[in-house]
């Protein structure tokens, strides 16, 4: 009962603010809303028991990129394209296009309705981060140290982007 | 834990509404955050199956898409600034040269 009442706030939370971070024209309101979003994405990490996920959420996203955001909209300035025209000439196609897009997932749910149940009986685990520790470092080893070179490229990339004469 | 379908409608509606913010707006930094959103509904869907099999292989792919995403954040909002430093705009449909 409290499970369900926090998902559908998290949830309603979490289309609302990113309904509104579509649509609003003030570049600021809409990063406020997409930090609102990963903030209730966060709270559903919670509700699935992903401790170390939900921690890793707020810190990295909220913490990390959306400051980087908001610094780079303090960068351009806004008072000029607040007086344009917010959406790009193809909307009613893009609009179109997406509905399009969610009638094809709406129905391939449709069709699967069945075969998802309730899911195997699992053991909830009691240490979640000693389990995803485990994994990333036993299991998914290659793949970490392969994330960490990105993280070097994309550190490499965006000093030469930030120089003053590119 | 609700039923799995409640998770993946949640993140089949994030996913679309981040898809029409990256078709429908001008600005090149809310397409940027509209990936964003695309990216955190597809890590609902990962840790909600995680939950569902009761493994923590979805959380680690989980962790792996943020990282992408930070690495696509810094790198992106690196070449919006160039770009705006060279032009003075970040307008999508402003951006049709290969060079000037």
């Amino acid at each position: 009962m409290l499970n369900a009442f926090l998902f559908y706030f998290f949830a309603i939370l979490a289309v609302g603010s990113a309904i509104l971070m579509v649509t609003r024209r003030n570049i600021v309101h809409a990063a406020v809303f997409l930090i609102t979003a990963l903030l209730a994405t966060a709270g559903i990490f919670l509700l699935l028991q992903a401790e170390f996920l939900f921690v890793t959420q707020i810190i990295l996203y909220v913490g990390g990129i959306m400051v980087l955001f908001v610094f780079v909209i303090m960068l351009v300035n806004l008072d000029v394209s607040l007086q344009l025209v917010q959406f790009s000439r193809q909307r009613y196609v893009a609009v179109a296009l997406a509905v399009v897009l969610a009638v094809q997932v709406l129905g391939a749910f449709w069709v699967g309705r069945t075969s998802v149940g309730a899911g195997p009986a699992q053991a909830i685990e009691a240490k979640n981060t000693e389990a995803v520790g485990q994994a990333l470092f036993q299991h998914y080893l290659l793949p970490f140290e392969i994330a960490s070179i990105l993280l070097l490229v994309a550190m490499v990339g965006a000093v030469v982007m930030g120089k003053r004469r590119i | 834990m609700l039923p799995i379908g409640n998770y993946l409608f949640l993140s089949f509606t994030l996913f679309t509404i981040g898809v029409i913010g990256v078709l429908t707006r001008r600005n090149v930094i809310v397409m940027l955050m509209s990936i964003e959103l695309i990216l955190n509904a597809v890590n609902i869907n990962l840790v909600a199956f995680s939950r569902y099999w009761g493994t923590v292989d979805g959380q680690v792919f989980a962790i792996f898409i943020i990282t992408d995403a930070a690495a696509e954040a810094a790198v992106g909002l690196g070449i919006i600034l160039a770009f705006f430093r060279n032009r003075q705009t970040v307008l999508a449909d402003e951006m049709d040269m290969l060079r000037w």
